[in-house]
């Protein structure tokens, strides 16, 4: 077990190296370089000079790199060129708005598109799950950003201001009703306090971002679990059980299930990636301040310290989730552990 | 399958197409749907009733009606025009995405394979460090480091798909390297690059062009993301997504200026998985099958 764990922390440790070099380029290929950005238009030949032995930028790159690293290692993130705060400290600001949408929207996405699959899997060749498989093949061609402006327009325009239209919650709500940051996440900082309007206010925020995340990646959980469920159910001893009179509630509850656990934390790794990816999308159309509204503003002003943090830290926790589901992989599969 | 009596070749070539459309009824309408969009983008200069980028205040924020089929957005330009002329931007951005993450993820998928060993441990771990990223997220930092603009954007997505097709040839060499014919090949003496080409690649693409067909779909949607967070297309250049995002300060009071570009999307991009989707079924024979 240990070994094992060992083992998959060395390897993501490698490719975590591999981002780094990624992340490190941002700072070296972008349009404008970083002494463009910090002086401005036209400085003398000297302010640059002083700058870039300032930066360390005449150093060799694998200098550079180093330094780059131990900074990172360190905690040192650098200024934010736009806000001007240190850089992690603007993250863990906003990490847990993009951390309250995205984990209820997979949980939205869990309890809706697994059984879902489930279901079309084992009524497979019947008209629901022909219904289903094209429902879900159109849900995956559907552009993210177009679910939240529908959701928009029918939960707050066509339906007079239901719901609220972007923000995590009321200005004034946060006046009227304050309470203190202990987790981050309003929905439980507000309850703890017992601030009552103030959680509904949040809770109210949050459906439509929340749906609109929840909708993208339901198409594709969907499908997902389905084909695999499809595999495990085509496996011989799952035939044999048939053949010999099993009962189907007995083979779908017993036989079957125990072997699509793998299978699933496949899924829950892959349910957390694209809720990652899309909260960048969907915190555009919310105006959610997360980490994916900080990196587009970020982007769109050349904020290179920004956008290295950003990515490298939705990298590392992507990761972290992969190296989690394939412990887990481990604890769940005896052929593993027989192997090791 | 065929019928005892053996009717004429020409009516027995319409009933085997008969067969292929009853048993592949969503391949046939997502090929048919691509192809209404290429012929689309082809005859739009001749059909668009109105010049693409053609401002008119007069006639701004007007409901679709005859004058406008999808209506004016907020500077007065027919959207029936712009959804039009997006049509060619669309097809342009599927095929150049694809040509250039296969151009660099085959040659390495197939050199990863077929060599093993060290080659293939190095392409690999380097395809590993491109798979580490949250779905959107690289293409997004790769267009921040090569600057915002639609080629951008393009090669962004090329570069971070890259890997996916090298894994997925990779798989299929390996399963492939072992048979006889390989061997008997490499006994001939024939050249290692022969040997590739000729006989290796011709055999292996199958699952690439199945993931090719859902990612033609997939770069359109994704360049629409971008454009949509203001990284993509820019003006004057016409995309379906940037059209999105200039109609979000209109689009709750006036429907029709997201509806029409949001549409085209959807259905381009559908049209792409339903051929995805059909081709897997019809190229591998392990696929679950309907009985």
């Amino acid at each position: 077990m240990l070994k094992y764990a060992v083992g998959r922390l060395v390897m993501m440790l490698g490719i975590l190296l591999g981002v780094l070099v990624v992340t490190f380029s941002i700072s070296r290929v972008l349009p404008s370089s970083p002494i463009e950005v910090m002086l401005g238009h036209r400085p003398t030949p000297e302010q640059i000079e002083a700058v870039r032995i300032s930066l360390g930028l005449d150093q060799p790159l694998l200098v550079q790199f180093f330094h780059y690293v131990v900074q990172v290692l360190q905690g040192d993130f650098g200024t934010s060129l736009r806000t001007g705060r240190p850089v992690l400290a603007d993250v863990l600001s906003r990490m847990t708005a993009t951390f309250e949408l995205t984990l209820l929207a997979a949980l939205l996405v869990g309890a809706i598109g697994i059984p879902l699959g489930v279901l079309l899997a084992v009524r497979r060749n019947t008209p629901v799950d022909f219904v289903g498989r094209t429902t879900t093949l159109a849900g995956a061609s559907f552009p993210l950003f177009m679910i939240g402006m529908l959701l928009q327009m029918v939960f707050y325009g066509g339906l007079g201001r239901l719901l609220p239209l972007q923000g995590r919650i009321g200005s004034e709500t946060l006046l009227d009703y304050p309470f203190p940051p202990t987790t981050g996440l309003y929905l439980i900082d507000s309850a703890l306090a017992g601030q009552w309007p103030a959680l509904v206010d949040a809770a109210a925020h949050l459906v439509l971002p929340v749906l609109t995340l929840a909708i993208a990646s339901l198409a594709v959980i969907t499908r997902f679990t389905r084909n695999t469920m499809l595999e495990v159910l085509n496996l011989d001893y799952i035939k044999t059980a048939w053949a010999f009179g099993v009962p189907d509630r007995r083979v779908y509850f017993r036989l079957a299930l125990r072997p699509t656990l793998i299978p699933m934390l496949t899924i829950a790794g892959l349910t957390l990636g694209l809720m990652l990816g899309g909260s960048v999308i969907v915190e555009s159309v919310f105006d959610w301040p997360g980490l994916g509204s900080y990196v587009v503003a970020a982007i769109a002003q050349n904020d290179y310290p920004a956008v290295m943090a950003v990515t490298l830290f939705l990298a590392t926790l992507y990761l972290a989730i992969n190296l989690v589901v394939d412990i887990l992989y481990y604890v769940v599969d005896p052929r593993l552990r027989n192997a090791a | 399958m065929s019928a005892p009596g053996v009717p004429a070749a020409a009516p027995r070539r319409l009933a085997a197409l008969g067969h292929f459309v009853a048993d592949q009824p969503l391949f046939v309408l997502g090929a048919a749907l691509l192809a209404v969009v290429a012929i689309l983008a082809m005859l739009a200069p001749a059909i668009a009733p109105y010049a693409p980028n053609a401002i008119d205040f007069g006639e701004k924020l007007k409901q679709p009606g005859w004058d406008h089929l999808m209506g004016t957005d907020s500077l007065g330009r027919d959207i029936f025009s712009r959804v039009l002329f997006g049509t060619q931007t669309s097809l342009m951005i599927g095929v150049s995405v694809l040509v250039v993450s296969m151009a660099i993820g085959v040659p390495i998928g197939l050199a990863a394979g077929y060599f093993g060993g060290r080659v293939d441990s190095i392409l690999m771990r380097v395809a590993d460090v491109f798979l580490a990223f949250p779905p959107l997220l690289l293409p997004i930092t790769i267009t921040a480091m090569l600057g915002a603009g639609l080629f951008n954007a393009m090669m962004a997505l090329a570069i971070s798909w890259f890997p996916w097709y090298a894994r997925i040839v990779r798989a299929s060499v390996i399963s492939i390297k072992s048979e006889a014919y390989i061997s008997a090949a490499r006994t001939l003496g024939l050249p290692t690059l022969r040997i590739i080409l000729r006989h290796v690649l011709p055999n292996s693409y199958g699952p690439a062009i199945v993931q090719g067909s859902m990612d033609f779909g997939y770069a359109i949607l994704a360049t629409a993301s971008l454009s949509f967070i203001g990284i993509g297309a820019r003006p004057p250049a016409i995309e379906w997504g940037l059209m999105v995002a200039e109609a979000r300060s209109t689009f709750l009071a006036n429907w029709w200026t997201a509806a029409s570009p949001g549409a085209a999307i959807f259905l381009t991009v559908l049209a792409a998985n339903l051929v995805g989707d059909g081709l897997r079924d019809i190229l591998d024979p392990r696929s679950v099958r309907r009985d």
